[in-house]
């Protein structure tokens, strides 16, 4: 088949839309036009240097390696997730919960895929082990980034309710579990409405980028199936554990809510 | 006992008693309930019936010590779902209908927070009692109400009661002592 290969006036007049974009919300004091400009250029930046590296990836078979360049794209989407935060934990805890969260559930999960389902030779052949874990790590980083920040923005906000419930005499974990019940649902909404609107109202970009390359599109789905089920379950459980672990923190040992710790 | 603001301060209380605290704004008077009840952090030593706090689990001894704070949280939506039994005696007692458990707490006065936040505390049944200005928003009856049934609570149950007030005829009134609380340091008033 045939691939109809893209010059660079054509990824620059697509830029142009997102020039417009900035430059509109510019106007409308939308605060945004610097963030998004940033996000656009460095989307370009790391994907081209991805691009150039991939190949030397892949031709490269060692769990040494492979394990190495997964940890830095872990450490990477944890800063990622820190930075997203208007009120994030203080310390090494702004970074540690996200981080970990991620490790535990995006890592559980590519290592069950690889192993179990999709079996490669061997398992952590860079082909699939690669773009797998970086869907996982995307995905999850978007689910505990928008959760985190819910929480310890609530938390913040809702303070004298904590309280109130703390003075009742409840428990720390009923004083905060609304707040935390909330957080979680708002971390798993991306990943519920991607799997709801899948193939009706959207085409996923994984399975879109592989029928566009070239690959029967039924195959293609049945990729995209698996992904959206790993990354519904890494985002959930890295999600959960990482709002869990936040409210925790925001608790000391005499279960005294200690906004203290949060990075104002 | 002492929190960053708070100079260091001791003091007991028997059975029955009541402390008045008074003294001017940010004088360090909600810093001391607050540590009292072991919401900030502090350093020393918080007593009750010679135990110390930090072997009491801290929802226990928050149930057992409870705090009326000045500003009361309401969470759910009905005035019923932050309680767990049914409070008609105390509702009467303090001039409200039955029907209020069903009010929607959006729509309280701040006076009828205050009676309803008191009812809920005292369902706890806690053995000391630390009340923040629990009828600042109240008319004369309502006031009265609310003194008469605190008084009621502490001689009935041998309760220990810290009264933080402006209105110092009101702590004449309910005290059985009297503290002043001055730049975050506690002084005993000579009756």
């Amino acid at each position: 088949m045939h691939l109809i290969h893209l010059t660079p006036l054509d990824l620059g007049l697509a830029a142009l839309l997102v020039l417009a974009l900035a430059l509109f919300s510019a106007r409308v004091h939308l605060d945004v036009a610097r963030p998004l400009l940033i996000a656009a250029l460095r989307t370009t930046v790391q994907l081209l240097l991805v691009g150039l590296v991939l190949k030397a990836v892949f031709a490269r078979v060692h769990l040494l390696w492979i394990g190495g360049i997964s940890l830095v794209m872990l450490l990477l989407a944890g800063r990622e997730v820190m930075a997203r935060q208007r009120r994030r934990l203080a310390g090494w805890w702004g970074f540690g919960v996200g981080t970990l969260s991620m490790f535990v559930s995006s890592f559980a999960v590519t290592l069950l895929a690889l192993t179990v389902i999709i079996g490669p030779q061997p398992w952590y052949q860079p082909q699939y082990a690669i773009p797998l874990l970086g869907m996982l790590l995307g995905n999850t980083m978007n689910g505990i980034a928008i959760a985190m920040d819910r929480l310890t923005q609530e938390a913040w906000q809702q303070r004298t309710v904590i309280e109130g419930r703390l003075l009742l005499g409840h428990d720390w974990g009923r004083a905060i579990g609304d707040i935390r019940r909330d957080s979680m649902r708002s971390g798993l909404i991306p990943i519920i409405n991607a799997m709801s609107a899948a193939g009706i109202v959207s085409l996923p970009g994984m399975m879109t980028g592989q029928i566009l390359a070239g690959s029967p599109p039924v195959e293609a789905v049945k990729y995209q199936i698996l992904i959206m089920f790993l990354i519904a379950a890494g985002t959930g459980f890295g999600t959960m554990g990482a709002v869990w672990m936040g409210a925790r923190r925001l608790f000391d040992e005499r279960q005294r809510l200690r906004l203290d710790r949060l990075h104002s | 006992m002492r929190t960053p603001h708070l100079e260091p301060a001791s003091f007991t209380l028997a059975a029955g008693e009541c402390a008045g605290v008074s003294g001017p704004s940010g004088a360090g008077k909600t810093l001391l309930l607050r540590a009292l009840a072991d919401l900030d952090p502090h350093e020393g030593e918080v007593r009750l019936d010679g135990v110390p706090a930090r072997r009491i689990p801290p929802p226990v001894w928050r149930r057992r010590v409870g705090l009326l704070a000045a500003e009361s949280a309401w969470w759910g939506e009905r005035v019923r779902d932050h309680f767990q039994g049914d409070p008609a005696a105390g509702l009467e007692r303090l001039g409200l209908p039955a029907a209020a458990l069903d009010w929607d707490v959006r729509r309280l006065s701040t006076g009828e927070r205050q009676r309803l936040a008191l009812l809920r505390l005292l369902e706890n049944r806690p053995e000391v009692l630390l009340l923040d200005e629990p009828t600042a928003n109240l008319d004369d009856a309502g006031r009265a109400c609310v003194e008469a049934l605190i008084r009621d609570y502490r001689e009935a149950g041998g309760v220990a009661v810290v009264w933080v007030a402006h209105d110092t005829d009101q702590l004449a009134r309910v005290a059985t002592h009297r503290l002043r609380m001055d730049a975050g340091r506690l002084i005993p008033v000579a009756a």
